[in-house]
């Protein structure tokens, strides 16, 4: 680099190659996550103690035999945290102008080409999760340990969510679905890029399709419980049948004394784990 | 029965000053074979020999005659009007300098994107003219050759969204052009050296992937292929 023939002073600034990088790989783990993230949630269509089961797992509830919400906490911070670096860096190829507006939307209807329509879906979509997915996202960090078949009815229903979560599944499918497509035509070697590219569009409003499907019916199924629960909302749900964790050797002594006794009102750091852990 | 066609072209000359921008109409009765080039050629006999618009080559290969047609870039001599509706609308590239009517400065922006890229072959090196020439292996040569075929027709930058935002944007002829240097082995540049030419947001990092450019060059060249290409290089310049 720094070799006497070279035609150009050395110094580069490294910056705009890392921010690149950085909105891609915030992207992909975003646009993974919240695919997995779907997954998650549509447990309720399998049944209440299927999500509940779900909730506890990342709650470590099965690893240490009693819930660990702020688990849940600080791996939505993790996630937000995520979010606000995705917007920031996203926010530099916002058309931030009247007249670059205006430029791309002439472009855009002159053009009829569908890429292009697609990256002003993603701009809008984007701009409208900068106000809807933080108040889904700060519930999740203040309130880890209401995540259950219920709590989260309660929440979508009584504590009328849905209308938010009907609008940011929308948001996020589309956006997400896009978005990861436009990464792999950004970055993917392919050997025949335009036979790739007609496969990677199909595949990608495939996956929108099924995820919007497979959203809307567990929206639908948390509207239904919730409704049904609306008189009790706020009362916690416990499972129908009792989970054993896997007792750690050394003896039943915690677990099993705790077993009968609901998860629910398991403390958060019972001091029989000691006993039983010894 | 063959059709008549109605143009909607779009006409103006910015160095009258009693110009104002508008569109005109003009009725054509097709002929089989009847390329824009063709009806453009009758329009200006028939009607208007007012109306500027640019031809050289009428084949492909001078690329002078880009135009929006009905909305998209296209070479209008490549055209043909049986591929069209009956209504056609023309209009004169955005992202260049008007002349007039249909007429563009696409010279003028391809010379200034060039100058700025240092889109030429740079030899850390003095040759030797009494020498033979390294050969080069036929494969690269034809891969290198392929990128070569690039008209500067400015399709690709109409075509861009990003580019018609950001003027400042080098376009996929731009990146195309430094893919081709950087895949010749007669040019000396290092990957650091091409960042400095392209490394931020208006050169590569800037590109959306709208992949508007791919789908109207009418070279076919693989844009997205070598804008993805010179992205993974540049990128790694940033680790
Ligand atoms: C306030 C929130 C968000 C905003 C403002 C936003 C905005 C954007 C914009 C404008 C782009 C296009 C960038 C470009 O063309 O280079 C983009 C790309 C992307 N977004 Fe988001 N987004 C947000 C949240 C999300 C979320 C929650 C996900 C996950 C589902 C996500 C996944 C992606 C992916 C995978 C890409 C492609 C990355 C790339 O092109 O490098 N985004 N985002
Ligand atoms: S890359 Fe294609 S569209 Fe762009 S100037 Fe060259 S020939 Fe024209
Ligand atoms: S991929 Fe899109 S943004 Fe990049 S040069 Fe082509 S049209 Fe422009
Ligand atoms: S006249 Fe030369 S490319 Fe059309």
């Amino acid at each position: 680099m720094n070799s006497p023939d070279s035609f150009l002073p050395p110094r580069i600034d490294p910056w705009p190659a890392r921010l690149d990088l950085l909105q891609s790989a915030t992207g992909l783990v975003l646009g993974l996550f919240m695919w997995l993230h779907m997954l998650f949630v549509s447990s309720i269509l399998l049944g209440n103690d299927a999500m509940w089961t779900v909730a506890r797992f990342f709650e470590g509830y099965f690893f240490f035999g009693y819930p660990l919400p702020w688990l849940v906490s600080a791996f939505v911070a993790m996630i937000f945290a995520l979010f606000v670096t995705h917007a920031w860096l996203a926010l530099r190829k916002f058309p931030t102008h009247w007249r670059q507006h205006m430029a791309y939307m002439r472009h855009m209807r002159a053009m009829r080409h569908e890429d292009t329509f697609l990256w002003f879906v993603q701009v809008l979509t984007g701009f409208a999760m900068f106000f809807l997915a933080p108040v889904h996202l700060y519930l999740m960090l203040t309130h880890p340990e209401l995540i259950g078949p219920y709590e989260s009815a309660d929440r979508v229903w009584s504590g009328r969510m849905w209308p938010l979560y009907l609008v940011l599944l929308f948001l996020v499918e589309l956006h997400g679905g896009i978005g990861l497509y436009r990464l792999a035509v950004k970055w993917g070697d392919f050997k025949d890029a335009v036979a790739s590219r007609r496969k990677l569009k199909r595949l990608k409003w495939g996956l929108t399709v099924f995820f919007l499907v497979l959203g809307l019916a567990t929206l639908a199924a948390y509207m239904k419980l919730g409704m049904e629960h609306a008189p009790n909302a706020g009362e916690r749900y416990q499972p129908a049948v009792s989970f054993l964790p896997p007792l750690s050797k050394g003896g039943g002594g915690g677990f099993l004394a705790r077993a009968s006794v609901p998860p629910s009102q398991i403390p958060p750091n019972p001091p029989l784990a000691k006993g039983g852990m010894a | 029965m063959p059709r008549t066609l109605t143009f909607h072209v779009f006409r103006h000359n910015p160095r009258d000053p009693g110009s104002e921008p508008g569109v005109r109409e003009y009725q054509v009765e097709e002929a089989s074979g009847m390329t824009l080039f063709i009806a453009l050629t009758r329009i200006r006999e028939e009607h208007d020999p007012g109306l500027s618009f640019d031809f050289v080559c009428r084949a492909g290969v001078c690329g002078s005659c880009a135009m929006l047609i009905n909305g998209r870039p296209g070479l209008a001599c490549r055209t043909l009007t049986s591929e069209l509706p009956g209504t056609i609308s023309l209009f004169p590239l955005p992202g260049f300098e008007l002349i007039a009517d249909l007429s563009v400065n696409t010279g003028k922006w391809m010379r200034a994107m060039s100058e700025r890229l240092q889109a030429w072959v740079h030899l850390s090196c003095e040759v030797n003219l009494n020498e033979i020439e390294a050969a080069m292996d036929p494969d690269l040569a034809e891969a290198v050759y392929e990128l070569d075929r690039c008209i500067e027709c400015g399709c690709c930058v109409a075509a861009c969204g990003t580019a018609l935002m950001r003027p400042d944007f080098v376009g996929a002829v731009g990146m195309n052009k430094l893919a081709r240097f950087r895949l010749d082995p007669r040019d000396d540049r290092s990957d650091a050296e091409y960042y400095q030419l392209i490394g931020d947001d208006s050169g590569i990092f800037g590109c959306m992937s709208l992949l508007g450019c791919q789908d109207v060059c009418p070279k076919e060249l693989s844009l997205q292929t070598q804008i993805a290409y010179l992205r993974r290089a540049m990128a790694r310049q940033g680790l």
